[in-house]
């Protein structure tokens, strides 16, 4: 798109750091060589929980090039492992979740026991198969279907209640079913790296897969008892992270402390297999659904239980009951939150986290009810639409979701939708339509951005921020060319180092507003001084004030008479400054912005087939709209809306960990076993944006759209595949078995 | 057991490191780099391996376990060439051997001998960019961007293959490379502009 609605200017529109993705020269974590560089390699338990009685690391450590083994008997006390506070140094934080390395204890099958350090990679893999480690075993518990059923192995609950509870029962037409989620792991395709390398005694360098630079940094900081300043994380590049980069896992704290120990730089690169259970993964999840209207279809009641799997060593929890609160009106609401810890690792956030799980659940919810209801799925939910979160009362600053279901009706063919489900088949294939809806808070927090324009005429940003795909350079570099009305191919946005001004994780959808905002101000504020220099040293404005002139097209131009402008380039080399340098602040929301309540939307359609002999799942067509804002890089967007349809694609119909629940191994930890999305299975999406600039959000009007593109998917394919058989799964991933057909008569 | 029962903090740490550091020091290895036509020394250096990378011939002497991957990362900074798995299942490794697409995770460098590999970095002249790179970048047939070499150097043996007669025809012959940001559609999109060209490629 060469300009959009809002007068954005610049002249091609592929990302600004494309070249180098294409052409190979991009360079990721495990691709930094440093000289003397040493390979790392985890060996990991056999066994789910237990304790190591000896680990023998003689021959092993006999292997040729194997320069170190480390494990519990000869890590180096690191400062952030003392659990002991008064003990702890004053700077040291205590490191979270296990600590790598560090003590006898296994807490599930795979973890790190001892980590072999090499001269090679081919040599420290070698030697993996020689560390013996002796066991006390102890009993475990990894099958949530069973653990979940005990009250007693339960966490919390979390509770929230407005109105009656259980009011859904009251009424005439109600739901109430069951909904269960497996185990999915984001498998970004970038395996987790760090290099490690200490420059002095007390200061590292790290290259590290991460989606925080300044994250990490904090963490190895607060860890290794460093001040901030002698840590620097790199992550130039982010081979995908979906969430599972939002934290420091074992790897950065095992890189750390080889380097250290054997003084020299160590490169740690985990394997696919290790990527299933070192870094995180959508939590198993059951969940339970009342939902009842009135005859009119008005909601007056829902109720939404879940229960998600922690580890035993920390609670990870998310918004999985959130979107009950709020996405529509409904006077009663109750809600119920409660963790299952099992002797697994630790899940984290997976792209649309908690609010993808809920709205599973919710939405098909209310697809099983417009059947009840006999009304339209789509009328059903404009029926309960609301301009004010019910939760905290607050109007949302905008909500478009009307559009976005008038867009997808015409394109995806709503109206050759049956209302009775299993009404058309052709060649064999039962035909059905689905649709659901997706939400995820709309954030702004504070960022700081360097902004140096030269006299050259070239503009350079910089902020710690990282970009794990969705192109935060390109957006940055757009809204940058926007403010100052100047070439995009003039500017550069540099990201990926922890030595920037600070910025955010990415993630939780809310880089572009965030550091938007800043790079927003950042061009305002470097406006403002430019104009201040025009009036002081530019002889055409002596007389002028700086609110009479404004910023564009590389110049200062009057106001009044656009004949009369000054070069920027010129007027630098006139006030003799060789650059303008400064560095900006931008905080979160405003007092205004915090009248409201904001959120991005999204509303999913599917127009899908089952085989009516086999139950083979053919997703044909897709349409997928999302409401976020005024859409910033068209192009990349776009491309994430599509992500998210193939991430959903996944969710709904082939992703699934398998456990061995009499191990507790996960045992399919490979792609060739865990069935992500390939080619073949996509289907032809639209993508559409209201683009409308939610001026009530932030100064750029932007909000994000990494999770509404999958929020909501997974039930847009449950609600066709009903629609197309009149079975209703509940249970991920939809299979053939599940639907039943193996009975079915031709 | 516990690891250290006595410490002091960070120093702790610092002095203990230290001195088991020196005890592990090693001289600083031969560096790695390589030279056109010229034996390469690497560390531990087992197998004589003549194999043509990009149009250079290189003579080199590896350990006769590193994969035709590790090879090119690890060795001789070909790093275009992903690694994301090591089983043969996600195409993010894929090379061109003797012009046929191959995934190099599960090749062993030394089954190469005498053959001519051409990687990400050897598909344009590195001043411009090869029409199925182009192609890819002006489709956004990418996120990340970590599966994109395999993806185009399976995209280029997909057309020089024939196999890039239909969208269907492209996903099928396509399946072989996993793309987890999901940027599919865009992907065949930059496959189809190109083989609808009719340009050999």
């Amino acid at each position: 798109m060469k300009s959009n609605n809002y007068n954005t200017i610049f002249l091609e529109d592929e990302r600004v750091d494309g070249a180098d993705k294409v052409n190979g020269k991009a360079k990721y974590t495990a691709e930094h060589n440093l000289p003397n560089l040493a390979y790392a390699v985890f060996v990991t338990s056999t066994i789910a929980k237990g304790t190591i009685k000896s680990i023998d690391t003689s021959k092993a450590l006999a292997m040729p090039g194997v320069l170190d083994i480390i494990y519990y008997g000869n890590c180096p006390l690191v400062p952030g492992y003392i659990s002991n506070a008064a003990e702890r140094p004053k700077n040291v934080f205590e490191w979270r979740g296990y600590k790598v390395l560090y003590d006898n204890k296994v807490r599930f099958f795979g973890q790190p026991i001892a980590l072999i350090v090499a001269d090679t990679f081919e040599n420290a893999n070698a030697a993996i198969r020689f560390v013996k480690a002796d066991y006390e075993v102890e009993k475990f518990e990894t099958n949530f279907d069973k653990a979940r059923l005990d009250p007693a192995n339960l966490k919390g609950p979390i509770i929230y209640k407005r109105g009656t509870e259980k009011k859904f029962k009251e009424t005439n037409f109600f739901v109430e079913a069951e909904y269960n989620i497996p185990i999915e792991v984001h498998n970004a395709m970038e395996l987790f790296a760090t290099i490690a390398h200490w420059e002095t005694e007390d200061k590292v360098t790290l290259y590290d897969k991460t989606q925080g630079p300044k994250s990490t940094q904090s963490t190895v900081a607060k860890t290794f008892g460093l001040p901030d300043k002698n840590v620097r994380v790199i992550a130039e590049n982010v081979g995908g992270g979906f969430g599972s980069g939002l934290r420091s896992w074992p790897n950065v704290p095992a890189a750390c402390i080889a380097a250290k120990k054997l003084n020299r730089p160590v490169k740690l690169v985990l394997t696919r297999p290790q990527m299933f259970t070192l870094v995180g993964y959508r939590p198993q999840s059951w969940q339970k659904i009342g939902l009842g209207a009135d005859a009119a279809g008005n909601f007056i009641g829902i109720s939404h239980e879940a229960i998600s799997n922690t580890s035993r060593y920390e609670d990870f929890r998310e918004g999985i009951v959130d979107v009950s609160k709020f996405l529509y009106a409904s006077e009663n609401v109750d809600t119920k939150y409660q963790l299952l810890p099992l002797d697994l690792s630790t899940p984290i956030w997976m792209r649309g986290p908690g609010e993808a799980t809920g709205c599973f659940a919710l939405e098909s919810a209310i697809d099983e009810l417009s059947y009840k209801l006999k009304m339209d799925p789509i009328q059903l939910r404009i029926k309960n639409f609301t301009t004010v979160n019910p939760e905290n009362k607050l109007p949302f600053s905008d909500i478009n979701l009307k559009d976005c279901y008038a867009y997808g009706v015409e394109k995806i063919g709503w109206k050759n939708r049956p209302s009775i489900p299993g009404a058309i088949k052709e060649n064999g294939w039962l035909i059905g339509y689905g649709m659901a809806v997706g939400v995820f808070g709309a954030g702004k927090g504070s960022a700081s951005v360097r902004i140096v324009l030269s006299n050259d005429g070239k503009l350079l940003l910089e902020c710690a921020v990282s970009d794990m795909g969705p192109g935060t350079m390109t957006s940055m570099s757009i809204i940058a060319a926007d403010a100052m009305q100047m070439p995009i191919q003039k500017i550069k946005f540099k990201l990926g180092d922890s030595d920037l001004p600070p910025g955010p994780s990415q993630g939780g959808s809310g880089t572009t507003s965030t550091v938007g905002s800043a790079v927003d101000l950042a061009c305002k504020t470097l406006q403002q001084k430019i104009k201040e220099l025009a009036v002081q040293y530019a002889p055409a404005f002596s007389t002028t004030t700086a609110d009479a002139l404004e910023v564009k097209n590389e110049m200062v131009i009057l106001k009044t008479d656009a004949n009369t402008k000054i070069d920027i380039s010129a007027l630098l080399k006139l006030a003799n400054q060789e650059k303008i340098d400064l560095i900006i602040n931008s905080n979160g929301k405003n007092a205004e912005q915090l009248k409201y309540t904001s959120n991005s939307f999204s509303a999913h359609f599917v127009k899908l087939a089952v085989n009516a002999k086999d139950g083979t799942i053919k997703v044909l067509n897709v349409v997928t709209t999302g409401d976020a804002g005024k859409i910033i890089s068209p192009k990349t967007a776009r491309s994430q809306m599509l992500g998210g349809v193939v991430g959903g694609i996944g969710m709904a119909l082939t992703e699934k960990v398998d456990i061995d629940q009499s191990t507790g191994q996960i045992i399919n930890a490979s792609f060739g076993a865990y069935h992500v999305p390939l080619h073949s299975q996509i289907p032809p999406t639209d993508v559409w944006f209201v683009n409308k600039p939610d001026i009530h959000m932030n100064e750029i009007g932007a909000k994000g759209i990494g999770e509404i593109a999958l929020i909501g998917f997974a039930a847009a394919i449950a609600n066709a595949v009903y629609n197309a058989t009149g079975k209703r799964v509940r249970d991920l991933p939809i299979t053939p078995e599940k639907l039943g057909f193996k009975t079915a008569k031709a | 057991m516990k690891p250290c029962n006595q410490h002091d903090g960070r120093r702790g740490f610092l002095k203990k490191s230290a001195s088991i550091a020196a005890l592990y020091f090693t001289p600083a290895m031969l560096v790695k780099t390589f030279a056109m036509d010229a034996i390469v020394p690497l560390p531990i250096a087992k197998e004589k391996l003549a194999i043509t990378i990009n149009g250079k011939l290189m003579n080199l002497e590896i350990d006769a376990r590193t994969t035709l991957l590790n090879l090119l990362r690890e060795d001789l900074s070909y790093t275009g060439t992903k690694k994301g798995c090591e089983m043969g299942q996600c195409g993010a490794c894929t090379i061109h051997i003797n012009g046929k697409r191959t995934k190099s995770c599960i090749q062993l460098a030394l089954s190469n001998q005498n053959n001519k590999i051409t990687t990400i970095e050897g598909l344009s002249d590195g001043l411009s960019l090869h029409p199925m790179q182009a192609a890819f970048l002006k489709n956004d047939a990418f996120q990340c961007g970590y599966c994109t070499s395999g993806q185009i150097m399976s995209a280029v043996a997909c057309v020089r293959e024939g196999n890039a007669k239909s969208r269907k025809s492209i996903q099928t012959y396509m399946d072989t490379n996993i793309c987890r940001c999901g940027a599919y559609q865009n992907i065949v999109d930059a496959i189809e502009e190109v083989a609808k060209t009719g340009a050999k490629i």
